[in-house]
């Protein structure tokens, strides 16, 4: 009996070692979006002023189905992930909007003229206003917005092959319909 | 090259304390004491070691190495000095190698001034202690390596964040991972003796000076933490219950049971596997406050990047090391010898109520913080535990335990004499009376539960006053004898007398601020006064100043009371365009028994759903939202909180910590009446 009680804190320690464990498979970055199934917040932002597309707002993005993608220069994930958006740009599968978050303007110029620029229109939002609106926490993050305007879906981290083969075409195939 | 030489003197280091954790171990197993007396060089080179890599951490840090992936993603070539080196552990993996650096530290410190501990005890705490090392240098080496390059390297880093650019945060992490990691050598401690199978009165006291030191640091940390978030985080409010506050204050809890406990082992050889638990358990919660910070299993305002890689790394070190200590626990501890037996009225039984109390108080917040975890892997919602569970569960629990402290002291060991020890404090009585009245004349119609606090705080200062003036018999000798008594006092009784009467501070400054603060939030324009507790705020407008790494909003208050001029408050609102955040900065003008705290908010934008930036409305000066408080003894939260660490120290410095061995021969002796429990 006396030694039962020795193994209390044991056992205790184990239920709550369980709980843990439980916790880590929940993944963090599921954390609901609060503007999921919302529409997107309104904006207007200016062009990157060189890259010869138009500047982006609410209005331009409502309509049809789209990616708004948030990308940085400085972001080293976004580097990895710009072949695919590259890929879909050219299939004209469907527009794909760039936010240009927090960067210098001509880094950001230097970066589309070397790797390519997939983007219909970008937005340049050098203080990271808009994107405090739209929820973005790191970057890239992608979101899929429907015809009228709602966010759908909202991917954290850089989209890869996987990612858009499994997740995001399907999504936007059933949105399209 | 520099950050390259961090890199593999970390690697070093983690070899090192691969062999510190077994090799001692296995020697004092076989009473070899060659192979038991290479823990000692092991310990020190092995602190060597990470200090270097931490050197080199922080030289990437304070020249702006930009190819250093963790210095671009956590720093900026503006950012002060001051913040370019305190950086380093504002993020993740910076902290884990401030981590390890202490925890090397407290390590070679017991190989250093460990001359008084027997071979094989010294052995097998410094090879449990490089167990702990080695598990760390693991979990930074794999999983959060700091001195990754980035290639290229970008032009400029990503900031430190902007809340963390603040003298107060800059010295709060060391200070409280010093009091955290300082567990794990009471730890280390605990395990050895397990292993030894033996817990003696000279165990208790070898293990006092690891807690007193970690206890101390930790004191001070949660006191400085608290201090940024008051005058930070701008709501007026010192303490938020949040997750990561709570993890650092549990061990905090456990170690001031476990400060009592090891007093009741040391003196009468009894609780010796409630102590030895106690220890376990501090550190055990140490290490689950930086499961909870790290893995993000819990979000919080102070949660670090979230990877789950990391957080299954060190739940594994968490099962492996708790677990494991725990098992020994269950298989050794039973054998330890229960020591005498006592009565509840006396010292050891007052000792044995704050340990009832600070372990009920320290479980009631642990389920507060998991709470929300355990419902979430039940899948029964998402739910938040607040202040209002916090203050319904744990403020009953102190207000008995803060009675008892008033009195424990009075009490003789083995069987004391409650009767006498009231009749002592008839003082006291006298004297929490008159302070409740004159609480109740000054703040008529307040809150009942205030004069509960100060009442409190007023019958635990004057008993400790009392029980001081008795020890130095003061009044009752000359006054020249009573101070040269005073003078002669064991530090450990100083140190109680000053750790007791600063939680009286700290009592009295928490039940003021919660029972009286004033609050005003409104909108002002420049010529616009705002009367609080009987202060006049006249607002003077907004300036922008430009600050080295960020742009200011500065607002004026001049505060007059009375037509006297009292102060000119400047609160700003900086934002660092880098993050392209906003931080409140809030002026705060203290008397020392009151704070007068001003922060200025939003400028009045014309209406609901503009734009950020619109045009203000009307032509004239934009409004603005400004919230002022009136807090009343609010410094004497910290002022408390200092008192107590100092108390802290004194008591380490006690000549009983420094002189040589107590007789470990006193052992058989008091081992002897080993009557059942």
């Amino acid at each position: 009996m006396r030694r039962a009680l020795f193994l209390l804190p044991l056992v205790a320690f184990i239920t709550v070692a369980a709980w843990f464990a439980i916790g880590l498979t929940r993944d963090p970055s599921k954390i609901p979006s609060a503007l999921l199934d919302r529409p997107m917040p309104e904006f207007t932002l200016p062009p990157l002023q060189g890259a010869n597309v138009p500047e982006l707002s609410a209005d331009a993005v409502r309509g049809h189905v789209a990616l708004v993608n948030v990308f940085a220069s400085w972001c080293v994930p976004c580097k990895a992930e710009h072949p695919v958006l590259m890929r879909l740009a050219r299939d004209k599968r469907l527009p794909i909007y760039g936010i240009n978050y927090k960067d210098w303007w001509e880094d950001s110029l230097n970066w589309l003229k070397e790797l390519g620029n997939p983007y219909t229109a970008i937005g340049y939002d050098d203080q990271g206003r808009i994107g405090i609106e739209w929820g973005v926490y790191g970057v890239p993050e992608t979101f899929v917005v429907d015809r009228d305007g709602r966010i759908r879906y909202k991917h954290i981290g850089p989209i890869t092959p996987q990612v858009l083969a499994e997740t995001l075409l399907p999504l936007i195939e059933r949105l399209e319909k | 090259m520099i950050p390259e030489i961090g890199h593999f003197a970390l690697i070093l280091a983690l070899v090192i304390a691969l062999v510190q954790a077994s090799v001692p171990l296995l020697g004092a197993a076989r009473g070899d004491p060659v192979l038991m007396n290479l823990a000692r060089p092991a310990a020190l080179a092995q602190f060597g070691f990470i200090a270097i890599a931490f050197a080199c951490l922080m030289q990437a840090y304070v020249v702006s190495d930009f190819s250093v992936l963790n210095v671009a993603q956590n720093s900026h070539s503006t950012v002060p000095l001051l913040y370019k080196v305190t950086g380093v552990w504002s993020n993740h993996e910076g902290s884990m190698v401030l981590w390890v650096l202490i925890l090397g530290l407290f390590g070679a410190a017991v190989a250093a001034f460990g001359d008084n501990l027997p071979m094989s005890l010294r052995a097998r705490v410094l090879s449990v202690q490089a167990m702990i090392g080695a598990a760390f240098l693991a979990f930074i080496l794999f999983t959060s390596n700091p001195f990754l390059r980035l290639d290229p390297p970008p032009i400029d880093g990503r900031d430190v964040n902007p809340l963390l650019q603040d003298p107060g945060l800059a010295f709060h992490p060391p200070f409280l991972y010093f009091g955290y990691v300082g567990l794990s050598t009471t730890f280390s401690f605990a395990v050895a003796a397990l292993i030894e199978g033996r817990v003696d009165p000279a165990w208790a006291r070898w293990v006092r000076p690891w807690t007193l030191a970690a206890w101390s640091s930790l004191t001070l940390g949660i006191a400085l933490g608290s201090w940024w978030a008051y005058y930070e985080l701008g709501w007026g409010g010192f303490w938020f219950w949040d997750p990561v506050e709570n993890s650092s204050f549990m061990p905090w809890l456990v170690a001031t049971a476990l400060l009592h406990s090891a007093i009741v082992a040391e003196k009468r050889d009894a609780l010796k596997s409630w102590t030895v638990l106690l220890a376990l358990i501090a550190f055990a919660l140490s290490l689950i406050g930086t499961f909870l910070v790290r893995s993000g299993v819990l979000t919080s305002v102070h949660a670090f990047a979230v990877d789950p890689a990391r957080g299954l790394f060190i739940l594994l070190i968490l099962v492996i090391g708790i677990g494991g200590s725990l098992a020994l626990y269950a298989v050794r501890a039973p054998l330890l010898k229960a020591g005498g037996l006592f009565a509840p009225i006396s010292r050891e039984g007052a000792l044995v109520l704050n340990n009832l109390l600070l372990s009920t108080a320290t479980a009631t917040v642990f389920l507060g913080t998991l709470y929300p975890l355990i419902l979430d892997a039940l899948d029964a919602g998402k739910v938040s535990v607040g202040a209002p569970y916090f203050n319904a569960t744990f403020v009953p629990l102190m207000v008995p335990l803060v009675a008892a402290a008033a009195i424990g002291p009075l009490l003789g060991w083995k069987r004391g004499d409650l009767a006498g020890a009231l009749q002592r404090l008839k003082f006291a009585a006298a004297f929490t009376a008159v302070v409740v009245l004159a609480t109740l004349y000054l703040k008529y119609g307040g809150p009942t539960l205030a004069l509960v606090g100060i009442g409190l705080a007023a019958w635990l200062a004057a008993a400790t006053a009392i029980e001081l003036a008795e020890r130095i018999k003061l009044f009752r000798v000359p006054l020249p004898e009573a101070l040269r008594r005073a003078a002669n006092l064991p530090r450990a009784a100083w140190g109680m007398t000053l750790a007791h009467a600063g939680l009286a501070v700290v009592i009295t400054g928490i039940t003021a601020t919660q029972a009286w603060q004033v609050e005003r939030i409104a909108l002002v324009r420049p010529g616009d006064v705002l009367e609080l507790a009987g202060y006049r705020f006249a607002f003077r407008g907004v300036v922008d100043v430009p600050g080295p790494n960020y742009a200011a909003k500065r607002g004026t208050f001049e505060v007059t009371y009375d037509g006297r001029p009292i102060a000119v408050l400047t609160p700003e609102r900086r934002f660092y365009p880098v993050q392209g955040t906003t931080t409140t900065e809030a002026a705060i003008h203290t008397t020392w028994l009151a704070d007068l705290y001003a922060v200025i908010g939003e400028p009045e934008a014309s209406g609901p759903g503009n734009a950020p930036g619109a045009a203000p409305r009307g032509a004239g000066d934009p409004g603005w939202i400004a919230r002022l408080y009136y807090n009343p003894l609010v410094p004497w939260i910290w002022i408390g909180a200092v008192i107590m660490f100092v108390g802290g120290l004194v008591s380490l410095s006690d000549r009983r910590h420094r002189i040589g061995a107590p007789a470990r021969g006193r052992r058989q002796a008091a081992a002897q009446p080993a009557a059942s429990d």
